[in-house]
């Protein structure tokens, strides 16, 4: 067995990407994900790879972008005002059919807000934040483990469906210190990257990287590939965590740090006699829809918990059954408002007793 | 078995660098364990607490709200979050910083003079080393041993020489645990 190490969420998810095989990072400081380009400005360069410091997130979403269309496994990382500066990037790379990842440890906003845990960029993340109607991969870890585990599986999703692919974590899963026992990356069988750039060498046709399709009727056909794409993803890759659902009577769902919290509370639950089970969607895009309708066909209760006024609970109400009833306890994010499991549980029980 | 800790203090009185130790001692025992400081925008001398849960089993939350056990470490400390302690828990009070004989009967108290002893050992710095050996001899969360061997995992390797005056304070919190303590049993 590989050595437990001790080791914040932040540096797993980068030893997670020097792994995978990553070797290029642009990137621009920001709290609280300022150790991911710590650990890389530190690392990379002893092993060949490349590290940047942009002059901004807009130049470091291009760089990544540039990078990807080499055919090179690249990663940019930032927190929320960044991720936002990085949209019409991130439009351009899903576009262009470009692989890449792009890490979002995110703080509490509208605007500046704060460095505190949230997660009111689900919609951001899970929508396509940027122009034109795209979809990118997003995980949620919601733990150390997971924040090596998820960045490998990233780039291989990434890579084979030459999507973006986007980590969503917040300051809980990226300054958490827990154990973390690294494992080698193994590649899964994924097809060369024929299409990058790379030189023209002995080819016969010229690779071209381009998000702009003027001619008639190629625009649209180039959306009805990418949007087939999306289908064939929420068909093989969606991922999540069920902890007894068997015999659910209520079930909790909730991703990321508030599904760790939550779990402790739905623990609790148990421990009384309570029959309560967990859903944690673990890919937010896909997002585990048939998951929710085939355990709301013999559980009716779903109770959402989330750090923001209430995002994951509109994919959650449109895929559970329709007779399934939908709760959310939204927790909009800021100092001293993250729940605690106890408050957690008392949502539990005021849903569960609701039960006649 | 679960144990709790939370630690809460100034910044500079080692509550993050103790709740490191007590994780690293964890991870060599092999138990479960998540370490979570409180995150926001500090400064030196503002407030510093963690949060150390240590699990055999997966751990759950990594923040909670009424802990098994709490380590205060001043008085501001000790009047935000002594009432959050558990019922049937365990809070060890820094009484060399924390006045006042504010009581509960339903959890267990060590107070403990920790400068007084940290200063005994030979540094005002070791009070996070007494108090953490204090709270292990008396909960058990993790050996004395563990701790001892986590010292070289977490201190940094500048400071290795240093460490024999550590255990020094570590052992000297625990025999203050073990003998010279007052107590408030719990009423169960």
């Amino acid at each position: 067995m590989n050595k437990r190490l001790f080791v914040k969420g932040n540096d797993a998810l980068a030893m997670g990407a020097i792994e995978a095989g990553c070797r290029y990072y642009f990137g621009y400081p920001i709290t609280p994900q300022s150790e991911i380009p710590e650990y890389m400005s530190r690392e990379l360069p002893r092993i060949g790879g490349e590290f940047i410091q942009a002059e901004s997130e807009i130049a470091s979403i291009n760089m990544l972008l540039g990078a990807s269309a080499c055919g090179v496994r690249a990663m940019t990382s930032s927190s929320s005002p960044g991720i936002s500066l990085k949209q019409e990037g991130i439009s351009y790379m899903a576009g262009s059919e470009l692989p890449g990842l792009i890490v979002n440890i995110c703080r509490s906003g509208p605007g500046l807000g704060g460095i505190d845990a949230s997660q009111a960029d689900y919609f951001q993340a899970v929508k396509g934040g940027g122009h034109g109607g795209y979809h990118i991969i997003v995980l949620a870890p919601h733990s150390v483990q997971e924040m090596y585990d998820l960045t490998m599986l990233a780039f291989d999703l990434s890579d084979l469906y030459r999507i973006p692919a986007m980590i969503l974590g917040d300051s809980v899963v990226g300054q958490m210190k827990e154990a973390l026992v690294p494992h080698s990356y193994r590649n899964p069988g994924l097809p060369s990257k024929n299409w990058a750039v790379s030189g023209k060498g002995g080819r016969k046709e010229q690779s071209i990287i381009k998000s702009l399709y003027l001619g008639d009727g190629e625009l649209e056909a180039h959306n009805l590939k990418l949007h087939e794409r999306y289908r064939i993803l929420k068909e093989k890759e969606v991922r999540y965590e069920g902890v007894e659902l068997e015999d659910a009577r209520l079930i909790v769902t909730a991703f990321g740090s508030a599904a760790r919290i939550s779990k402790t509370a739905v623990r609790m639950a148990r421990e009384v006699g309570m029959q309560v089970g967990l859903l944690r969607p673990i890919t937010l895009y896909p997002f585990p829809e048939q998951a929710f309708r085939k355990a709301t066909e013999t559980c009716g209760r779903v109770l959402c918990v989330e750090l923001n006024a209430g995002q994951m609970v509109e994919d959650v109400r449109l895929s559970v059954h329709r007779d399934a009833e939908v709760f959310l306890y939204g927790r909009p994010p800021g100092a001293g408002s993250q729940p605690t499991p106890e408050e957690i549980f008392e949502q539990i029980k005021k849903y569960y007793e609701a039960i006649s | 078995m679960n144990y709790e800790a939370f630690m809460a203090g100034y910044g500079g009185q080692g509550v993050l660098v103790a709740g490191n130790l007590l994780s690293m001692a964890a991870i060599i025992e092999e138990k479960n364990v998540s370490y979570f400081p409180a995150y926001g925008v500090e400064k030196r001398g503002g407030a510093a607490t963690c949060t150390v849960v240590i699990s055999d089993e997966e751990v759950g939350s990594p923040v909670i709200g009424s802990p098994g056990a709490g380590l205060l470490f001043n008085q501001l400390s000790m009047d935000k979050y002594f009432h959050r302690i558990r019922k049937g828990g365990f809070c060890l009070i820094n009484s060399s910083l924390i006045d006042g004989e504010e009581n509960r009967e339903d959890i267990e108290i060590l107070r403990l003079p920790a400068n007084q002893l940290a200063l005994e050992t030979g540094d005002a710095r070791l009070v996070n080393m007494v108090s953490l050996g204090a709270y292990v001899a008396h909960t058990g969360a993790v050996s004395l041993e563990s701790l001892k061997e986590a010292l070289k995992e977490v201190l940094p390797e500048r400071n290795h020489g240093f460490i024999p005056l550590n255990k020094e304070a570590i052992d000297r919190g625990a025999a203050y645990a073990m003998t010279g303590t007052e107590k408030s049993r719990a009423q169960r």
